[in-house]
């Protein structure tokens, strides 16, 4: 993300909205200024504000004036008014960046928008996640944090430590080097980002020892993480199985997202899939 | 659709929160999902929804030629009409409701047009399970959200967050949330003005405006 110092006006309309607090107006040049190491090219700035195109040394004039007499200004607070904001053609690595943290960037690994995968949200037609077994996401960086690879790394050494399975189609998987140690690229792990998911699933016996695991890395790691646990509901649409888990591990859970099974398979050749992982069966 | 799970909040505070959403299986009923996605908006835009979004953008849009008069009389009304024509390609599209009839009511109609797109519910547990029941279904699979685990202090008060995580790409910061709850105290922008400028901010469109501007509106009336 780049700030043209031609356009600016330092009106500072855009140093609330950085997600990463990347934004400053710098003393010396009177120009709004991105941290270039704390920017995680979002695009909130450049997408989420509105744009007036004004003159900007009309705009500078009368906001000299007014600052001459100490008027208070009450403009939109959402506004760039002089559309000052550019986006980069970024390279590797520091584009992963963007593909982490613009929600309207689509992930070349899984084909959709967003972080993760289509997870339990398919899980009626895809099955990932069958009755006594556990998806887990496990979120880094959100909300308004950020996170590094090489944290995130600590995250995937300790889980590929347990033997777990990585969702194949996951952006974070894709970048591995090595699933059984998940080990990511060594050009990333200086890359921040503002939020990224790792996708695992395990046998719902195995679930305790994989939440208590996440704590315990989560301290080692300056970070804030949000994990998600999924799995499938019975014939009568209880879940039976992980909840009382959950109790007895005394985790609050009241909020979740439901599938409702309504999703049939449609397309030409397509049947629905049935639930299949190698090493699920072979940890059974 | 994790950016709907994770919520800052307890099962109260979500009882005007509850967000319908349809997304296709790729390589199993993707084809043709576009118009079904549109009928599943167009179903929704029926039941008063409080926000739509289709991916690419939501009800509430930022405008790349502001004409300056705005300052003085923005319009904050949504274009529901634009999200369902924005639908362009197999994908996630997503529907926000302020209360329970209201979002039972849209599944009770999504479920009679027989889509057969996967169909989510993101509220509290037992809202989507008295939706589902409602309806006369059962629930096939559900992801619980444990919250945010914040072992080093980052996060900021519990206002601030259940502003900010209703975008949950992140895309409403700390910061903005802050000073809309700032200006709202102050006098300075009303309750319905603050939600429309962070409501701008997420462009998947589930950003709830309603529950926004309840949370603003006690945050003044409690500061007194």
């Amino acid at each position: 993300m780049r700030i043209d110092p031609s356009k600016c006006v330092a009106c500072a309309n855009c140093v609330p909205v950085c997600p990463m607090g990347a934004i400053y107006i710098d003393p010396a040049i009177k120009r709004a200024t991105i941290n270039e190491e704390e920017c995680v090219e979002c695009g909130t700035c450049f997408r989420g504000m509105s744009q007036e195109h004004l003159n900007p040394t009309m705009v500078r004039t009368i906001r000299k004036l007014a600052k001459t007499f100490l008027f208070r200004f009450e403009p939109e607070p959402d506004v760039c008014p002089t559309a000052a904001f550019q986006m980069n053609e970024l390279q590797m690595p520091r584009v992963v960046r963007q593909v982490f943290s613009d929600p309207v960037v689509e992930h070349v690994s899984t084909g959709i928008k967003g972080r993760g995968t289509e997870e339990v949200k398919t899980n009626d037609v895809h099955p990932r996640v069958g009755v006594g077994e556990v998806g887990y996401t496990i979120e880094f960086g959100r909300p308004g944090v950020g996170v590094r690879f090489r944290d995130i790394q600590e995250m995937t050494h300790a889980l590929a430590a347990m033997g777990v399975a990585f969702e194949q189609k996951n952006p974070i998987t894709h970048l591995m080097v090595d699933k059984k140690t998940g080990d990511l690229r060594e050009d990333i792990l200086n890359e921040k980002i503002l939020s990224a998911i790792v996708e695992i699933k395990t046998t719902i016996k195995e679930a305790p020892s994989i939440l208590e695991t996440v704590r315990d890395v989560n301290k080692r790691i300056d970070t804030v993480t949000a994990v998600g646990i999924s799995t499938k509901c019975d014939e009568a649409g209880e879940d039976k199985l992980l909840a009382p888990i959950l109790d007895e591990m005394g985790f609050s859970y009241y909020r979740a997202k439901t599938n409702m099974g309504l999703g049939r398979a449609s397309n030409p050749g397509a049947v629905k899939e049935e639930a299949h992982d190698e090493h699920l069966a072979s940890v059974r | 659709m994790t950016n709907t799970l994770h919520r800052y909040g307890d099962s109260e505070s979500f009882h005007d929160d509850f967000i319908l959403f349809c997304i296709p299986a790729r390589g199993i009923n993707d084809e043709g999902a576009v118009e079904k996605q549109k009928k599943f908006l167009e179903i929704c835009a029926k039941h008063q929804p409080s926000n739509m979004g289709n991916g690419n953008r939501g009800s509430f849009n930022p405008e790349r030629h502001l004409n300056p008069t705005a300052h003085w009389n923005r319009d904050h009304s949504p274009d529901w009409q634009g999200v369902i024509d924005g639908v362009e390609k197999p994908g996630t599209c997503a529907a926000v409701f302020n209360s329970r009839e209201k979002a039972e009511g849209a599944l009770r109609d999504v479920i009679a047009a027989d889509l057969g797109l996967s169909v989510n519910m993101s509220t509290s547990v037992s809202g989507a399970k008295a939706c589902a029941e409602g309806c006369g279904i059962k629930r096939h699979s559900v992801e619980y959200s444990l919250g945010f685990n914040d072992p080093h202090d980052h996060l900021p008060n519990s206002q601030v967050l259940k502003l900010s995580t209703m975008c949950g790409h992140g895309m409403v910061s700390f910061n903005m949330a802050r000073k809309m709850l700032d200006m709202v105290r102050e006098g300075r922008r009303t309750p319905e003005q603050a939600v429309a400028t962070l409501a701008r901010f997420c462009p998947c469109g589930v950003y709830n405006p309603s529950r926004a501007q309840r949370l603003l509106e006690e945050s003044r009336d409690h500061s007194g």
